[in-house]
């Protein structure tokens, strides 16, 4: 018995037609693509491929818009220094939302020691960026601009196009994670103005170690490593290929299936929202309905997240994540709970439920048993 | 980084917690932590002839507190105030195969807190001025959440 998984978001399995996709790669066609040999050119036609299927997942320009990387924070990385570092010349003022990934933000403030200046741009209490404020924080010298399509920890959708309009008008680039999005809503670069955009493998049931990063014909962007010029001299290092291979297939039945998929798995997560939030002092958090559709996340007072993700599993082999400072590696809470204005004490109760392919209405009533349970227990231990 | 698993006997203490609840006037009262990290623990004790007779408590926290709480109570039970006020933030951990690294300042409320209920019935029958029943109390506060 596999339990419950309502972890998509931290890790995915691969699609069975995936991975038997992928196994030619592996044993046969494994060659390096820059090797002129026929299994050398065997892999060169995978990887560009692949490239094909992901620039038609976010309808990119063409597949040479396509740079594979070995990850999202690796494309995040790029993204974010490879644009900064380039464009200098022209300004150095960086702009993000204070909701980024941490592979976002992480890099942005790595380049405060070179001399260039960040802004993080607040959201509200459902997680919408303030573009108020974010109209204001852009001027001539913002040669980048880094907001999320969606969020993982609350699920709100950012409303990338009024963003983008922004950001074109004054500032320069803007970079978007689509990490949590890409799969489970439409996204279509051209349409709505992005100059680069990060995507995940693993998070459309690809293989991990493959990301991509979109790159708008014309951005001035460098690398971030060097070596031995692939990817357009942008990421150096021999293509993983089976992962790459891996991640196009991914998309491309991400492409043909998430619309029916992303309806059926919206339709159980309104179902398990609907009955959580019964419970007594419970709390969505994120935006009610700009949201991603697999994506429900709550907060319960008075109890605490890391004991609440370890009862659902011991006791009812249901897994679940948690934005709490209990189970974080420096015992700090999400800065996305905090960010959208919760009390350290608030986010300690928070509980992430992300559903994927092998979820199903019949687990509803399972699942709320088991949050019900374990709400009821932590809170009989609890002297708050 | 053994952040995450637990050791056998923190899960067992953490799914079957011991000694959970409230004692009615108890003899001595602790209470440490800081509920703005997470961490909030109280223990009730019973005290008959020197000994800790009866002992409860309740903990907002994560797994590492709850089996900690669980683990310390159960140490003290039975023993004399003066043997119980011996049990370290290290035996705890111990007694319970360890604890990943960065969740030992869990295993210091344990401790903390029972030390604390014990000085509070020690003040209650004048044994000690009410100034050194503080310690516990005011060694947490203004401490960092992951110290
Ligand atoms: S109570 Fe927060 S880490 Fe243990």
């Amino acid at each position: 018995m596999c339990g419950i998984y309502l972890d998509y978001q931290s890790a995915s399995p691969v699609d069975p037609r995936v991975h038997e996709f992928m196994e030619r790669y592996l044993s046969c066609d494994f060659g390096n693509p820059s090797a002129l040999h026929s299994r050398g050119l065997a892999a060169r036609a995978a990887l560009e491929e692949a490239r094909t299927k992901v620039a038609e997942l976010i309808n990119a320009e063409g597949p040479e818009n396509i740079i594979f990387t070995g990850g999202v924070t690796e494309a995040n990385n790029l993204a974010v220094r490879g644009v900064a570092q380039r464009n200098a010349g022209i300004g150095k003022k960086l702009l993000a939302s204070s909701i980024e990934h941490i592979s976002v933000l992480n890099p942005l403030k790595g380049l405060l020691k070179s001399g260039y200046e960040l802004a993080l741009v607040p959201v509200d209490s459902t997680g919408i960026i303030d573009l108020a404020q974010l109209e204001s924080l852009i001027s001539k010298e913002t040669i980048l601009t880094s907001v999320m399509y969606a969020n993982s920890d609350i699920g709100t959708i950012e409303p990338i196009r009024e963003v983008s309009d922004m950001v074109h008008e004054r500032g320069m680039y803007l970079h978007v994670d689509a990490t949590a999005a890409a799969g489970k809503i439409p996204l279509d670069v051209q349409k709505e103005g992005i100059d680069l955009l990060t995507l995940s493998s693993n998070d459309l049931y690809g293989p991990q170690g493959a990301g991509a990063l979109y790159v708008k014909p014309g951005v001035r962007i460098q690398p971030v490593l060097f070596g031995g010029g692939q990817e357009r001299g942008l990421r150096a290092g021999t293509e993983n290929l089976y992962a790459i291979a891996g991640m196009g297939e991914a998309a491309r039945l991400a492409s043909l299936e998430k619309a029916i998929e992303s309806s059926r798995l919206q339709a159980i997560r309104d179902g398990l929202i609907k009955e959580i939030l019964t419970i007594e002092q419970s709390y969505l958090t994120g935006h009610p309905t700009l949201r991603l559709p697999h994506h429900a996340s709550f907060r319960f007072s008075r109890i605490e997240g890391e004991s609440i993700l370890l009862t659902m599993d011991a006791m009812f082999n249901i897994q679940v994540s948690t934005g709490s400072a209990c189970s974080s590696r420096t015992l700090e809470p999400s800065h996305v709970l905090l960010a959208i204005g919760l009390k350290h004490e608030q986010a300690h109760g928070s509980m992430v439920m992300t559903l994927g392919k092998e979820n199903n209405p019949d687990q509803i009533p399972a699942i709320v048993n088991a949050v019900r349970k374990t709400v009821d227990r932590l809170r009989a231990l609890s002297p708050l | 980084m053994a952040q995450i698993g637990y050791s056998k006997k923190v899960m067992e203490h953490f799914m079957n917690p011991k000694n959970v609840g409230v004692i009615e006037n108890p003899d001595g009262y602790g209470k440490v932590g800081n509920p703005v990290c997470g961490d909030l623990m109280e223990i009730f004790i019973r005290v008959m002839d020197d000994r800790i007779d009866d002992i409860k408590f309740r903990t907002f926290g994560c797994g590492s507190a709850i089996a900690v709480s669980s683990m310390v109570t159960e140490m003290a039970k039975g023993k004399t105030l003066d043997e119980a006020m011996l049990i370290t933030r290290k035996d705890v951990a111990d007694e319970l195969d360890g604890l990943p690294p960065q969740k030992m300042h869990c295993s210091n409320l344990g401790a903390d807190a029972l030390h604390a209920a014990i000085k509070n019935y020690w003040v209650k029958i004048g044994k000690i001025k009410p100034e050194e029943a503080k310690e516990e109390e005011e060694s947490h506060e203004g401490e960092a959440c992951g110290t």
